[in-house]
């Protein structure tokens, strides 16, 4: 694979947004934050819902700019949209219209990379993941695990240095995920991108990343991180090993008292 | 493509069967209420000029084949006309109300109050300022048409989700490429929603703009019929006139058929 190790570092020095509601206020969505991710690392951010996850992701990508801060993606200060991101939402967001072989090459297109290069790698994607019989078919003839399956590969078709994943498997039921999650394990240990994965579910959290960064809510500050180093492949065997277990009681714990969670 | 050839064969028995199954039932109640009529015309010994039979008014259409089809010609060209107004004004007007602020603001809220007028009561205005050719019945089409196609448009244009205008921003494209790649494809759908609304309300406009002034046309036709009480040929000009307003109407769902090919394997999906 041309993409073996390629992933970017990236470094945000306080970097913190302020929104303007229609209203006039000022919302503070992230606090400043201060974090370093290594090339080709795999971290985790988990924290509750409004602690600016989502716009810590929108700001990495360059959508929105920082009201504070630098923010560096393989050494290169971004500005603006159009980077060596790609992005996974919890909607699949597939072009109906496409079917899924060219909703993989959207990138290729928009981007004007080599196509006759792209239409293999988008071949060898689709294969990876289990889809090379449904390159002509259309999205609406997918089921929801296919699908995000499909964006996954419309995110790495163009050798991103960078995947930059929001809550990618929220939508799908228990065991799609499960199945999800080994996947792009798999994707991940050959490819060593750099990928930021937001999600909500701890287990997840801990079962695929180096680190878990674990936040607090309004305004968005880290809380804790996490280094987790157990063996890779992980897999279902990785849930009962005591490392996992004090991984997940420790930011179980960060939730309660952040009062997310309570027991009473 | 690949795949359509493959199973096009098992798909048209499939179709054929499921369009016998459909339609069927329809055609059937048709059928009845046709032969209901015929009989009810023959035993109680209607009056031709009160309600002529079906049989009666399949003659009519036979015989009079040369003026329906003449003025049946004028009537299409007025519909045609004012619905290709609607749409080559009304989409560029959608597009700019998607991507103006000062146009959404003020011209849509004026553009909606407008439509609260009957454009109907609008027609004989029409004919005192353009006079008795085709020009005021393409204009009456045009302005009943003209809203649904719009409407439709913008609505359109604007379901795109913002993950998805994120994504393509992300990859870099700029408006234009986003505006060819995500909202014109993700609008097909609801444009061609407007568009068939469109085409029906058009040849209701057409219609009417003829019985306000007219000297050629199916509506004008139906106008002479009733002063001379041919109400056979008042029934055949319907006819024609409905089966001209299906044919166009259809005309639509054709181009959308070949223009939204996914749309159709969403709801094939659903059924």
């Amino acid at each position: 694979m041309a993409s073996s190790g390629s992933g970017v570092q990236i470094g945000l020095r306080s970097v913190s947004k302020r929104y303007m509601t229609a209203s006039g206020d000022a919302v503070d969505a992230l606090g400043e934050i201060d974090l370093d991710v290594a090339a080709g690392e795999f971290v985790s951010i988990v924290g509750p819902s409004g602690c600016g996850k989502s716009t810590l992701m929108m700001l990495v990508s360059g959508l929105i700019p920082a009201t504070t801060g630098t923010i560096t993606v393989g050494g290169v200060p971004v500005k603006g949209a159009g980077g060596k991101a790609g992005i996974v939402f919890q909607r699949d967001v597939l072009l109906d219209w496409r079917t899924v072989f060219s909703n993989v090459m959207l990138p290729v297109e928009i981007k004007r990379l080599d196509k006759e290069t792209h239409l293999k790698k988008a071949r060898d994607l689709l294969r990876s993941v289990g889809l090379a019989e449904f390159e002509e078919k259309y999205p609406a003839e997918l089921s929801g695990g296919m699908r995000q399956r499909v964006a996954i590969c419309r995110a790495l078709v163009q050798d991103p240095g960078l995947l930059l994943m929001d809550e990618p498997f929220g939508a799908l039921d228990a065991l799609t995920r499960e199945q999800m999650n080994l996947d792009l394990q798999r994707i991940w240990l050959r490819d060593r991108n750099t990928v930021i994965f937001i999600t909500h579910s701890i287990e997840e959290a801990v079962l695929l990343s180096d680190r878990v960064v674990v936040m607090t809510s309004r305004p968005g500050r880290i809380a804790d991180i996490l280094e987790v180093d157990l063996p890779r492949p992980r897999g279902a065997h990785t849930r009962s090993e005591k490392q996992f277990v004090d991984c997940v009681e420790r930011i179980r714990r960060h939730f309660m008292a952040l009062g997310v969670l309570s027991e009473t | 493509m690949a795949i359509a050839a493959t199973t096009a064969a098992p798909v048209k028995i499939g179709r054929l069967r499921s369009w016998i199954v459909n339609s069927g039932p329809v055609l059937g109640i048709f059928a009845a209420i046709f032969v209901l009529w015929e009989l009810g015309c023959w035993l109680f010994k209607v009056p031709d000029f009160i309600l002529p039979s079906p049989s009666v008014i399949i003659d009519k259409i036979i015989s009079s084949w040369w003026l329906l089809l003449v003025n049946g010609m004028v009537t299409a060209q007025e519909i045609v006309l004012g619905f290709g107004m609607s749409v080559a004004i009304g989409i560029p007007l959608a597009v700019l109300a998607v991507y103006s602020r000062i146009f959404e603001r003020v011209a849509f809220p004026f553009m909606v109050s407008l439509q609260t007028i009957p454009k109907v009561a609008l027609a004989p205005i029409l004919v005192m300022w353009l006079g008795y050719g085709i020009l005021p019945k393409v204009m009456v089409a045009f302005l009943i048409s003209f809203f649904p196609i719009v409407i439709s448009a913008v609505v359109g244009m604007r379901s795109a989700e913002k993950e998805m205008i994120y994504l393509v921003q992300s990859m870099g494209a700029n408006e234009l490429t986003t505006f060819l790649k995500i909202r014109l494809p993700k609008a097909l759908p609801s444009i061609f929603g407007g568009l068939k609304v469109g085409m029906g309300q058009a040849v209701v406009g057409a219609t009417v703009g003829e019985f306000i002034a007219a000297e050629q046309g199916l509506g004008y036709l139906q106008l002479i019929s009733q002063v001379r009480l041919d109400t056979a040929l008042l029934f055949a000009a319907v006819v024609v006139l409905s089966l001209l307003g299906v044919l166009l109407f259809n005309l639509v769902a054709w181009v959308e058929r070949l223009a939204v090919p996914w749309n159709r394997m969403r709801t094939e999906m659903i059924e």
